[in-house]
């Protein structure tokens, strides 16, 4: 386990390992939900959420399933299943138990299941082999720090509807060079810590 | 590779899958079971006691009333519309883009979209209560014409139809010959509604069509065909003396229907049928309709053939029904016009018909 505080890994998945603007995870959703504030926020809220679960759950697994009985080879599919039934409970129980926060975040749970930035950070916990406070920390501070970034680029793109752009740079383009810009300004915040 | 490292690998992999499946479906007994839940539909006309746990659409149809829906419970077609005065919940946001302020203010919300969670307060339309599907033995096809077909269907056991007279039916045709998906078009129900355990169709040949094709070359008698209905606002409102009757070809259906009914019925309407057809070859039930004329002097038939033959020997109108009508009813005062046909021939009669005084509360039709 490494010697780096659990909040440091906190902040640094937050801002300097931020895992759409460092790591270019989970990009599908970051790109296709960012048109609206509104819905990004929901779609942030939700990652957010699933990331944390996942992270911890996965984290149990691993350690007290995979390396047990010597699967290491197994280790992507068992977590992905796992992720995919964490996703599937977690929305049963929020239909039944937060009924107005599954009419926000209920269309996005199943789009969660396949974003790779749920699956790349449990696979960072494994690989760094993070101990339980890093994992949980490291979880919720990805989760975070992805829904800043997604909140941000919707936020851009709310502006920019109006501006006229050349036919081939509207859309998806824009939204890239959006998101590279915004990843080079984090570059700035590199010095204060690293985890990785 | 070792083959015991094989079997240990599957072993565990499907070991850790049925844990996880075992979870789930522990999970959905636990977490999304809702118990009975009651549906009390128009305040009381109807009260069901449901499982819940499943979306309205589902729950509803399987206690036999359809809702009409086009996507199956995907919420893009945004028909499924049910008005929920309590026990919805929020406006969930695959709603919102089906949902106009009016209908919000309606609380009308998509039935595949909300889910059964408790007691629900609905408002549904009454037809819609009798919407039904039936898998039905053709009993008969007659050749009504040289192009037009009788289907007489008996609904089956235990089952039974009760529309109002004009509605239509969706008929289900299979695939044939080089026809390989399954079509539905909408046929109106020329039998009499006081019938409740037979159905009949007029059929026309549609060169190309899907479905009358397939009526007209591969439905056999004792063939099983699906329906479904009744549908339609097509029906009998009444406030009136006299109602006029229009129709061409195969639009004679409802308009058989709705006579039939105000005749069982003992209602004290004047009836004026006008049929337009080409020639003699396009003329069918005349006789029938001649004998209702003896038997209800209320009742008088007016066929306008366009373009009799000289065998034909024709010695009845001639012309367009428009001709017709536009000679024979004088004004729109105390009548109601029921009009079915090919459009061409519908609005050439409406535009008579509104020179007389009719309006459009007064004219109702079933265009084709």
């Amino acid at each position: 386990m490494p010697q780096i505080s659990p909040f440091v890994i906190f902040f640094a998945s937050i801002i300097t390992s931020n895992m759409v603007l460092s790591n270019f995870l989970g990009m599908c959703s970051y790109l296709s939900v960012s048109g609206e504030y509104k819905t990004a926020t929901g779609l942030g809220m939700a990652v957010t959420m699933v990331l944390t679960l996942t992270t911890v759950i996965n984290w149990a697994v691993y350690h007290y399933i995979i390396v047990p009985l010597e699967i290491e080879y197994l280790q992507y599919i068992i977590f992905i299943m796992v992720i995919a039934a964490v996703v599937q409970i977690l929305e049963m129980l929020m239909d039944r138990y937060m009924p107005d926060l599954h009419a926000k975040l209920g269309i996005f749970l199943p789009l969660i299941t396949v974003n790779c930035a749920i699956f790349g950070v449990t696979l960072f916990t494994v690989i760094r082999s993070y101990g339980f406070l890093q994992t949980l920390l490291f979880g919720i501070g990805s989760g975070l720090g992805w829904w800043l970034a997604i909140n941000m680029l919707a936020a851009i793109r709310e502006k920019m509807a109006k501006n006229k752009l050349p036919a081939g740079m509207s859309g998806t383009a824009v939204s890239f060079i959006i998101t590279g810009i915004m990843a080079m300004a984090f570059m700035g915040f590199s010095g204060i810590f690293t985890i990785q | 590779m070792d083959f015991s490292v094989i079997l240990r690998t599957v072993g565990i992999l499907s070991l850790i899958s049925a844990a996880l499946s075992a979870i789930i479906s522990l999970s959905e007994k636990v977490f999304n079971n809702y118990g009975t839940c009651e549906l009390d539909i128009n305040g009381g006309r109807k009260v069901l006691k449901v499982e819940g746990g499943r979306s309205l659409l589902s729950t509803l149809a399987s206690e036999k009333i359809y809702i009409p829906s086009a996507c199956g419970g995907k919420a893009t077609c945004g028909l499924c519309k049910v008005q929920v005065l309590e026990g919805a919940g929020p406006i969930l946001p695959t709603e919102e883009p089906y949902l106009s302020q009016q209908e919000r203010e309606k609380h009308m919300r998509l039935s595949c979209q909300i889910k059964v969670k408790g007691n629900m307060k609905l408002g549904i339309p009454e037809e819609l209560f009798n919407i039904q599907e039936f898998v039905c033995e053709v009993e008969s096809l007659t050749d009504m014409t040289y192009d037009i077909k009788r289907v007489r269907m008996k609904i089956p056991e235990g089952q039974q139809i009760s529309f109002k007279a004009g509605q239509f039916m969706q008929f289900y045709s299979k695939p044939y010959g080089k026809v390989k998906e399954e079509a539905f078009r909408a046929y109106s129900i020329s039998s009499k509604a006081s019938e409740h355990d037979h159905v009949e169709l007029l059929i026309r040949l549609v060169p190309g069509g899907l479905v009358t094709g397939y009526v007209h070359t591969a439905l056999k008698e004792g063939d099983k065909v699906r329906l479904s209905g009744p549908y339609g606002d097509f029906y009998l409102r009444g406030n009136c003396e006299e109602l006029i009757m229009i129709a061409g070809g195969s639009g004679l259906a409802p308009i058989r229907s709705l006579i039939y009914d105000v005749i069982e019925k003992g209602l004290p309407h004047k009836i004026r049928f006008f049929f337009g057809a080409n020639s003699r070859r396009d003329l069918y039930y005349v006789e029938e309709f001649a004998q209702i004329e003896k038997d209800y002097p209320q009742f008088s038939f007016i066929p306008c053939l366009a373009f009799p033959k000289p065998e034909d020997e024709w010695t009845g109108n001639t012309g367009f029904v428009t001709v017709a009508l536009d000679r024979d009813v004088d004004s729109g005062a105390g009548k109601e016009a029921y009009l079915c046909g090919s459009p061409g021939m519908l609005d050439a009669s409406i535009k008579v018909l509104k020179s007389k005084g009719f309006t459009d509360e007064t004219i109702f039709y079933d265009k084709f």
